[in-house]
């Protein structure tokens, strides 16, 4: 783990060390390359207020993209347009286009609940179902008719907890009520009950806010761990966490999209110099 | 009594608020007490037999109140069956469909029907709902289902079912209020989740729904406390014949009504406290039955709003 | 996106179809809600007149009015009215801003469950407490039957909407030195004052709407009286003897009484709910 230090900056502005990790093990999964998710032209309003200005992005395949800035800048709410989830608050208007595998998600007829099963979701507060462990991670299964018997549920509940790192802690006890886990068991337990519907992308927003340093790490090394098979976009407001675990960097002010970099070179030679000020901690 | 503050206007008043708050807990005691005092005669006299025991014959002074239990019981659970979906579907709707601008007036004309009288429901009752049952919706059950005892008996309007059906319109405004605020309480998040995961709209209010079982359960047992006690409508539809028949079609009695029917005509000792027996079976089956639901209710939705609303 | 399979349509059309149907249960409620209302204003307009609402009762076929229910009725809201609101209060007062603990808890449910008693129940206890021992029935048995409704309902209001006054102004005033009972009389009372009113309002027409305890509390009569140890008629009680009697002028008249009532309730409902919403 080295730290690195900004070369490009003047001597009087304070340099925070930012650790990059430098990946040990070899590339074990394809990145392909291919875009997985494209945005093109995207304005965003809630009303009359326009939140996001003219977003154009393309996300590719199982990597780790973070989108970082300052509070309000908007990137939970283009997070939120990926999945459609912006939908249901009330007045908001999208303008442009997100493709994701060429498809077009707002174009008229698609099918959102199709959408969603392809593009998971995991929230800041965990929000486990008021009911055990088992039907959580059950429940996206169930609803959208995954599995043909009880054994096959069985199967990828397990699955599902094990790719989230939990299945260790609550095999004995599947049938308890997920509100007795602990918080950041409780992030786990929704990441596992997002993956089990297989998802293609899976969104993160803020997943390790509410938790503890010792939650917060487990969170990282699934995350690390879980882009050998997934696409993830991961919202954080914390550039040590977003330069620990993604390959690729967005940043994000007052609703643009400023820059996007590989992580590398976002934290060590920006090329905006708005990125630059935010990642010196000039403001935000 | 010294107050916290030491001066002399604080501790009167404070001595003259625990007054006020002893006055609650006296009244209380007081109806128990009377009530039990004035049903002494026909406790004595009857016994636990009272309960179970069919004959209502104020001639020949022999009192039970098995027709008046029965008649209760069946038509709050009549009102019960067909107002809890209707409730629990206008809640949803009004919750989680209806945009803002509508859901509060709809909301607001909703509660309306919890400020007509009792009285009024009766009067509608006699000369529009029955006459319509009659014509238009008891003979196609009879002729549907009766086979079943249920359904069987002449056919006049005024019965059990007419009973049991204005309960339903009576209690439907008290369940849908406790309920929408039971609905308006679970977290954005659970919604959130649900939707995230692929849930349909319906899908997502049944996770919502399963959140405020706990709180719907209270509302419900709110509902079923009132129709047990309601009075004025269900004693002029209902028939007032002290007489256990199968058929929903057949007049019936409810406790509340036979004391409101009766009561000023009772002229012997034991007719009178008969029916003040009655009385006192009424008040602690609501007692329970309102303690009860308050408690499901209170620890779902901290907002007293909604409870003090349905009274 | 791609081909939506059978399954998916199949749970599209059932979010559709129930979604549907909530919307249905409310139309049935409000529906019914408007089928009675209009059939009240129907029939009882033919009714109505001057005379109707000035004269008392007349034996059949010869007119008459409910102008004695009407008294009856303002008398007994006033009497009880005047016991249950300041009572309500004070109460709603204790458990807002004395009441800490398990007996205040005791005592909030005990309010609770106060208002879930049948009234009804309420006319028993009243005439085994009063009416028997006065040995008469009387509009004040009536009166103390109503202000025993009201009074769990007020002090539920008023709990509440004292409970809504931020905290800082009692602590404003008690910075200043003014002892606690001045405080809540003087500060809270009247930041809260517009909300109580419309409390008292909503159980005053609550209230006007009973008939079961005044059944033999107040019994119920054939002329003009305000005097409060003798029986008194009452809209509600007049609405049921005309109701539930053989006579087709006599229903008339009940439907006309119905819309009088309805009209004070109503609009005390609309009212109440105009000033509320201007709050917000």
């Amino acid at each position: 783990m080295s730290g690195v230090v900004m070369t490009k900056m003047p001597a009087q502005k304070v340099a925070p060390k930012i650790e990059v990790r430098e990946r040990h093990e070899p590339p074990a999964r394809k990145e392909t390359g291919k875009v997985k998710v494209a945005v093109r032209n995207l304005d965003f309003f809630y009303g009359r207020s326009q939140a996001l200005h003219n977003i154009s992005i393309e996300i590719p395949e199982r990597i780790v993209m973070a989108f970082i800035g300052p509070s309000g800048c908007g990137k939970s709410t283009f997070l939120r347009t990926l999945n459609r989830m912006n939908d249901v608050i009330p007045a908001t208007r999208v303008e442009g286009e997100v493709l994701i595998d060429d498809h077009n998600v707002y174009a008229t007829g698609t099918d959102v609940v199709e959408l969603r099963r392809k593009v998971g979701m995991v929230f800041q507060k965990s929000n486990p179902f008021p009911k055990s462990i088992f039907e959580n991670v059950a429940y996206g299964l169930r609803i959208n008719r995954l599995t043909k018997s009880y054994s096959e549920l069985a199967e990828r509940v397990e699955e599902a907890l094990r790719d989230a790192a939990l299945w260790n802690e609550v095999k004995d006890r599947l049938k308890t009520s997920a509100l007795s886990l602990s918080g950041g068991q409780q992030q786990r337990l929704c990441i596992a009950r997002a993956l089990a519907i297989r998802p293609e992308v899976l969104l993160m927003d803020e997943p390790a806010s509410a938790l503890d340093p010792i939650a917060t790490s487990k969170i990282e090394e699934l995350v690390f761990d879980l882009k050998k098979q997934y696409t993830i976009v991961i919202v954080t407001h914390n550039m040590q966490q977003a330069a620990r675990v993604s390959d690729t960097t967005a940043f994000f002010l007052l609703g643009k999209l400023i820059e996007v970099n590989s992580t590398e070179k976002m934290f060590t030679a920006p090329n905006e110099k708005l990125t630059e000020d935010y990642i010196t901690g000039r403001f935000g | 009594m010294l107050s916290p503050t030491g001066n002399t206007g604080d501790a009167i008043f404070r001595a003259l608020m625990f007054l006020v708050g002893l006055f609650v807990v006296s009244v209380v005691i007081a109806m128990l007490i009377a009530l039990a005092s004035d049903s002494m005669l026909s406790i004595r006299e009857f016994g636990f037999h009272f309960l179970i025991s069919r004959q209502w014959n104020p001639i020949k002074g022999e009192f039970g109140a098995l027709p008046f239990i029965y008649g209760t019981i069946v038509s709050s659970l009549i009102a019960l069956l067909i107002s809890v979906p209707l409730s629990l579907g206008i809640a949803v709707f009004l919750v989680e469909q209806a945009p803002h601008y509508i859901a509060r007036p709809v909301g607001f004309l909703v509660e309306l029907l919890a400020a007509i009288p009792s009285v009024v429901y009766g009067l509608w009752g006699i000369f529009v709902l029955a006459p319509f049952l009659r014509s238009y919706l008891e003979p196609p059950l009879a002729k549907a289902f009766g086979r079943l005892p249920l359904f069987q008996g002449p056919i006049t309007g005024i019965g059990l079912l007419t009973g049991g059906i204005i309960l339903a319109i009576m209690i439907t405004p008290i369940i849908s209020a406790v309920v929408r605020d039971v609905l308006a309480a679970v977290p954005g998040s659970q919604r959130e989740a649900a939707l995230a995961l692929g849930a349909t709209k319906w899908e997502m209010i049944r996770v919502v729904l399963v959140n405020g079982a706990p709180g719907i359960a209270g509302a419900v047992i709110l509902g079923l406390g009132r129709a047990l006690g309601e009075t004025m409508a269900v004693t002029m539809v209902i028939g007032n014949r002290p007489e256990i028949s199968a058929s929903l079609f057949e007049p019936s009695y409810t406790i509340a009504s036979a004391i409101a029917n009766e009561f000023t005509e009772a002229t012997q000792d034991l007719y009178l406290s008969a029916l003040v027996e009655l009385g006192l079976i009424l008040f602690l089956v609501t007692f329970i039955v309102n303690a009860i639901a308050r408690l499901l209710v209170w620890n779902v939705t901290r907002k007293t709003g909604g409870v003090g609303r349905a009274a | 996106m791609a081909v939506t399979r059978p399954v998916d349509r199949m749970r599209r059309v059932t979010s559709a179809i129930m979604t549907t149907l909530t919307g249905l249960c409310t139309l049935v409620a409000i529906g019914i809600l408007l089928i009675i209302l209009s059939y009240i204003a129907y029939r009882g307009i033919g009714s109505l007149s001057f005379r109707f609402l000035v004269d008392s009762p007349r034996p059949v076929g010869e007119g008459g009015g409910i102008g004695n229910a009407i008294l009856g009725s303002v008398v007994l809201l006033t009497l009880s009215s005047a016991f249950g609101l300041p009572l309500g209060i004070a109460v709603g007062i204790y458990l807002s801003e004395i009441g800490k603990g398990r007996f205040a808890d005791a005592i909030r449910f005990l309010v609770d469950t106060l208002t879930g008693i049948p009234s009804i129940v309420t006319g028993v206890f009243v005439y085994a407490i009063l009416v028997l021992p006065m040995r008469h029935f009387s509009a004040f048995a009536g009166g103390v039957s109503l202000a025993l409704i009201m009074i769990p309902i007020v002090a539920r209001t008023t709990e509440e909407m004292l409970k809504l006054v931020p905290h800082s102004l009692r602590e404003g005033a008690l910075a200043l030195g003014a002892p606690q009972w001045r405080v809540i009389l003087g500060v809270v009372l009247p930041a809260a004052a517009s909300g109580i009113a419309t409390g008292a309002m909503l159980a005053i027409a609550r209230v006007s709407g009973e008939t079961a305890p005044l059944l033999f509390t107040a019994f119920g009569s054939r002329f003009f009286s305000y005097y409060l140890d003798r029986p008194i008629s009452s809209l509600t009680v007049q609405i049921y003897n005309y109701a539930i009697s053989p006579y087709d002028e006599w229903h008339a008249q009940a439907w006309a009484a119905t819309l009088v009532l309805m009209t004070l309730i109503l609009g005390i409902n609309i009212m109440v709910r105009f000033l509320t919403r201007k709050r917000f």
